[in-house]
């Protein structure tokens, strides 16, 4: 451990560390606009320049220069002060001084830094640079003439992303930022580089000239696009949830979220159930609460408990499934079911049905086998995490299932579960790689569960990760992939048929065989309600969608930023997401609303209170109280192992920015997929 | 004077056949294998006592550069490079030029013997894109060299296996900064990588490489020949050699000559380029190494000394030894401001003080031709070029502002003149033309 001496203190550092990140240990804040702890390091911003001595008589860049022992750095000299001041005149005499119409204005670097760096005033008498903008697709807002050309947004592109398709053109000062042929940015993490800009030269399009951050309120909350909970936090004004922004989570999402995460908001303010409705003669028409509770008190007390069943729905929170699940023990009904989409998971062990290696252990693997799942659109964030694995060493990785570009090699060894058989039987070569690799994994995605013999791929998933030595003391390289924020909440409450209950799919064929007379929908719209046969349909959700227009009665609940709630992400982590805004309209909390109905029709739930809830879910899962922690889950048996179709394992993503209610929703995710998803069919005069 | 046996490169003037018969002739692949023979430690030894420095600009000894590379018993498997900067785009030089079209063999040889000593069994050769019939000569050579048996598996029949590889450049001057040839060689886009790392720990694809100039190559066998001794004996100490001096501009015959280093400026110009045209007493100023290097005033140009450390006195450098005349017929400022519009044109667009930097210091400048300013401006662009020298990554930024640093410091009278001219004819008041150079 080398020592250093910054402005006359000494310090002890890890060998191997810049200069920047010295001074940071020592406490000394060093200015820089290039530099980015995830990124590689540039040194073109030159703003970080200190004081180095042994060294030539020249200020050094600190972001680039490792530190040496007995290396004295000084950070507060007239040359250092000099040299940057230099750097931030330069920096700005081709910047516009825009800030007031600029939506980087009060969150801006260059700002921030030259009240501490800029002079009082200009000495540049000649004209300003002007640059084009370009176009970077529907996301991305482009000034190119406040560019400093720090070429973040091109580092995280290429070595992030993984899609090199930005960089600088020109030379000197003609160098300008620019995509490739200027078509938009296809990576479903290309909103990062909006928070990468130290400028204001890219900027979120959706969120133009919408607000000033110091008007917003900011909550810190997890996300519900995908399965990974990625730490957000939600800006609003008053009533309106206007952006979400990523926040630092090392464990999930490092400092990114993903295009949808951070889009799809829009749709929070579109298609909203803002009151109870009730189906009278065919029509949905507008009701009461009373009313609403009395039809469904009616209808549910003539009704045996094993004709009712409930289906809870992909973004739900923990609390609203345990209040549901508790109304329908009471109300005598063991037909309960999370799995909406026919998933073949096992509700035990836990080991069976979570991403065991963890979404930072993926960052280690050495060797990977993805089995129906397209980790771009699934979760582009673990897609990262073996991006990195494969950029730092030497990961290798295959796919059963169709060809997708997942910007590292992977080798495609077969499409369909006879190549899964092969893998686990040890003919195909791949078992090998996966048997020599150290840190080996597979990942199993819902397109391989979501099948009538899930079961069995399930059970060949397993045997592969047995004999290929992927569960050790230390490592367990099974992972199942979710692609519902609510979906291991859910098996974790036990949100699944009980003794002699019906699942998804039996509930649904005795909805059509008049076996099942009442289908409670807890906010699940991702099935085919075609299905629903006769039933009587409660839906409790915030959109309307496809729950929403087979409903007989709807009660409005409210969407993950309008509620206090848990969610358990796909490695096991419990998290709890924060009440940004009110639900609009007559919208209640969830759980409050089964907690209200339980009174009308008998049910008599005993919780009063948001702690009541959780100390309910403690008590039927004590993981519940490990907030923010993954907890490791025990190996133990689990599969059947059967016979498998020959169909493709598939992604079930056929659309990545549409795959809820709320991003169905949103107008910014319906122009993304117009502009990304190419199998969307041409569009007609009639369009826009 | 230089005598003619002590010349190394005896074909600079192309009298002679560039092909392999005629460098044999004059002594070139003679015996090589011998060389090879010392050894690399000795021939690194051998280099660092003749106290060569690097001829491409910065004066670098090249024997300390060479030992920097990996000994033998060190190497960890990456195969070791030798890569020459044949991209020679420095306003005023045409030296390598010479070497490359006349006496392309000296270069093959000294690339054999210099990798050999660098523990190197590939050499790249980055020739600037425009040199066309240079590059076709140098190919041409080389291909003689491969089957004359000089180069390729069993070099000059001593075992060592060597490939020289020819790579024409696409025009730009930044990739004639070391580590920008080496991006720019690797296929990527010339811009110089941050230093450290060295490219002697890593340089071309990540493997230790040395860097060199096409003269500095071209010396080394006939310095390895004769001995140390031999070319440390001319010149000052730490200023040894024989170098190519590049003499244009207002001279009465500009021309490229083999000269001693420290030889007095005004004796090279006199004795080799036929004097300053009009006369020594018509001298205006000189840029003694090639256009970053700042220029000096007649004054000065009297006695100065041709070598680094001469030149390093008086706040210039000897660069390329590129030297520029320029009579009382120059508009200097005109001239001074088309060597910023150069720079400004040239830079890479990394560093902010650069990129930012330059176009406002040729602006400034532009509107100095003219008088076409305020006196005080000219402090202003005196700090603006402090601002920038030193604050980059590489060294164009100080090379494009030492020119208008010399300007200013041996030109002052002559800006303010203009000001103070214009000012007047435009009926404003004058300013007070007191400020005295730094």
């Amino acid at each position: 451990m080398p020592k250093v001496t910054v402005d006359g203190t000494e310090i002890e550092v890890p060998a191997g560390i810049t200069v920047l990140q010295a001074c940071e240990m020592a406490g000394t804040e060093i200015p820089r606009f290039c530099y980015h702890e995830r990124l590689s390091i540039a040194g073109n911003c030159r703003m970080c320049l200190v004081e180095v001595s042994p060294g030539p008589p020249k200020p050094a860049a600190s972001c680039a220069l490792p530190v040496g022992e007995g290396m004295e750095i000084k950070t507060d000299t007239e040359m250092v002060r000099k040299a940057r001041n230099g750097v931030m005149e330069f920096l700005l005499i081709n910047h516009p001084l825009d800030c007031p119409i600029c939506d980087q204005g009060g969150e801006c670097d260059l700002q921030d830094q030259a009240m501490a760096y800029g002079f009082d005033h200009s000495r540049f008498e000649e004209n300003k640079r002007a640059v084009k903008d370009k176009y970077m697709g529907p996301l991305v807002k482009t000034i190119m003439t406040r560019c400093i050309h720090c070429t973040r947004c091109v580092r995280f592109a290429t070595e992030i992303a993984g899609v090199p398709e930005l960089g600088m053109l020109g030379r000197g000062e003609h160098a300008e930022i620019t995509t490739y042929l200027e078509k938009s940015l296809e990576s479903e993490l290309s909103a990062n580089v909006i928070d990468l800009c130290p400028v204001g030269a890219l900027t979120s399009k959706p969120y133009a000239f919408v607000s000033r951050p110091w008007e917003l309120v900011t909550t810190e909350s997890i996300d519900v696009m995908d399965a990974l909970g990625s730490a957000i936090r939600v800006d609003s004004r008053q009533t309106e949830v206007l952006r979400v922004l990523p926040r630092l989570n090392e464990d999930v999402n490092e400092e990114w979220i993903a295009d949808k995460s951070r889009y799809a908001v829009d749709g929070l303010a579109r298609q909203r159930l803002d009151r109870p409705y009730l189906r009278v003669d065919g029509k949905l028409r507008e009701a009461s609460w009373q009313e609403a509770f009395a039809a469904i008190g009616e209808r549910v007390k003539e009704t045996k408990g094993e004709r009712i069943a409930a289906i809870a729905g992909d973004q739900c929170d923990a609390e609203a499934m345990i209040a549901l699940k508790d109304l329908m023990g009471a109300l005598g009904s063991a037909n309960i079911d999370c799995r909406q989409d026919g998933a073949k998971l096992p509700t035990t062990p836990r080991a069976g049905y979570l991403l065991n290696s963890t979404i930072a252990g993926l960052e280690t693997v050495d060797a990977v086998l993805l089995v129906g799942t397209n980790l771009r659109w699934e979760a582009p964030l673990i897609n990262t995490r073996l991006r990195k694995a494969w950029l730092q060493g030497d990961m290798r990785a295959a796919a059963i299932g169709p060809d997708v570009d997942l910007t590292y090699p992977v080798e495609n060894l077969g499409t369909g579960p006879d190549t899964l058989a092969a893998v686990a039987d040890g003919s195909n070569a791949f078992a090998d790689v996966l048997k020599i690799a150290e840190r080996a994994a597979i990942i199993v995605g819902m397109g391989a569960l979501a099948r009538p013999d899930g079961a069995s791929i399930l059970a060949a998933a397993r045997t592969i990760a047995d004999n290929c030595g992927m569960v050790q003391d230390d490592w367990n390289g099974f992972n199942v992939l979710h692609t519902a924020a609510s979906r291991v909440g859910a098996l974790d409450l036990g949100f699944v048929p009980g003794a002699g209950g019906r699942d998804v799919e039996n509930i649904l064929a005795g909805a059509i065989a008049g076996d099942i007379d009442v289908v409670y929908l807890l906010a699940a719209d991702e099935f085919d309600t075609t299905r629903l046969g006769n039933a009587f349909v409660i839906y409790q959700g915030h959109h309307g969608d496809a729950g929403a227009h087979r409903a007989d009665v709807i009660l409005p609940g409210s969407a993950y930023t309008e509620k206090n709630g848990t969610y358990v992400n796909t490695e096991g982590r419990v998290q709890l997401a924060r009440q940004a805004a009110q639900p609009p309209g007559d919208a209640r909390e969830d759980w409050a609303i089964v907690r209200a109905l339980s009174d009308v029709i008998g049910g008599g739930l005993n919780f009063n209170t948001l702690g009541d809830v959780r100390s309910r879910l403690v008590e039927v899962n004590p993981l519940f109280d490990q907030v923010g922690e993954a907890v490791p889950a025990q190996w133990a048996p689990f599969g059947e192992p059967g016979p498998m179709s020959s169909e493709i394992l598939a992604s079930p993503v056929s659309n990545y920015y549409m795959t809820c209610p709320i991003s169905r929703a949103s107008e910014t995710m319906a122009e993304c997929s117009r502009e990304f998803v190419r199998n969307d069919g041409a569009r007609t005069g009639t369009d826009g | 004077m230089l005598a003619d046996q002590d010349r190394i490169f005896k074909n600079l003037y192309g009298q002679d056949d560039w092909r392999l018969e005629g460098a044999r002739r004059r002594g070139i692949w003679d015996n090589t294998k011998a060389l090879l023979e010392l050894g690399r430690e000795k021939l690194v030894e051998e280099i660092k006592e003749s106290g060569l420095r690097g001829r491409g600009g910065a004066g670098f000894p090249t024997g300390m550069k060479w030992s920097f590379m990996p000994p033998e018993d060190r190497r960890d498997g990456r195969p070791h490079y030798l890569i020459v900067n044949a991209d020679e785009s420095e306003p005023g030089t045409c030296k390598d030029r010479e070497i490359l079209r006349y006496d392309p063999h000296t270069l093959i040889e000294g690339c054999l013997v210099s990798g050999f000593a660098i523990g190197a069994n590939a050499a790249y050769i980055y020739i600037r894109g425009e040199f066309y019939s240079e590059a076709s000569h140098l190919s041409q050579a080389i291909a003689e060299a491969y089957e004359a048996g000089l180069i390729g598996k069993d070099a000059c029949r001593s075992g060592w296996q060597f490939d020289v590889y020819l790579h024409r450049g696409a025009g730009a001057y930044i990739c004639g900064e070391e580590t920008a040839l080496l991006e720019s060689l690797e296929g990527k886009k010339g811009q110089p990588r941050l230093k450290p790392p060295f490219p002697a720990a890593c340089g071309l694809y990540g493997c230790p490489s040395t860097v060199n100039n096409v003269e500095t190559i071209a010396v080394a066998p006939t310095i390895i020949r004769r001995g140390a001794s031999w070319f440390s004996s001319f010149g000052r100490e730490n200023n040894t050699g024989t170098k190519i001096y590049s003499i244009s501009g207002h001279v009465n015959n500009p021309c490229n000559v083999e000269e001693v280093m420290s030889i007095p400026l005004k004796e090279l110009i006199d004795k080799h380029a036929g004097g300053v045209r009009g006369g020594w007493d018509n001298l205006q100023a000189i840029i003694p190494g090639g256009s970053s290097t700042p220029c000096l005033s007649k004054s000065i140009c009297d006695d100065v000394l041709m070598d680094f450390d001469s030149l390093r006195e008086h706040n210039t450098g000897l660069g390329t030894a590129a030297v520029i005349v320029m009579d009382k017929s120059t508009d200097i400022v005109e001239a001074i401001a088309r060597l910023s519009h150069f720079y400004r044109h040239e830079s890479c667009g990394q560093c902010t003080p650069c990129r930012e930097g330059m176009g406002w210091v040729y602006r400034v400048m532009q509107r100095l031709v003219t008088g076409d300013a305020e006196i005080d401006e000219i402090d202003m662009l005196w700090d603006l070029t402090k601002q920038i020298e030193g604050h980059t990554i590489c060294a164009l930024a100080d090379g494009g502002v030492w020119p208008v640093q010399g300007l200013i410091r041996h030109f002052r009278p002559e800006l303010e003149r203009r000001i103070v001219e214009r000012k007047t004819a435009a009926g404003e008041p004058a300013p007070v033309a007191a400020a005295v150079a730094e």
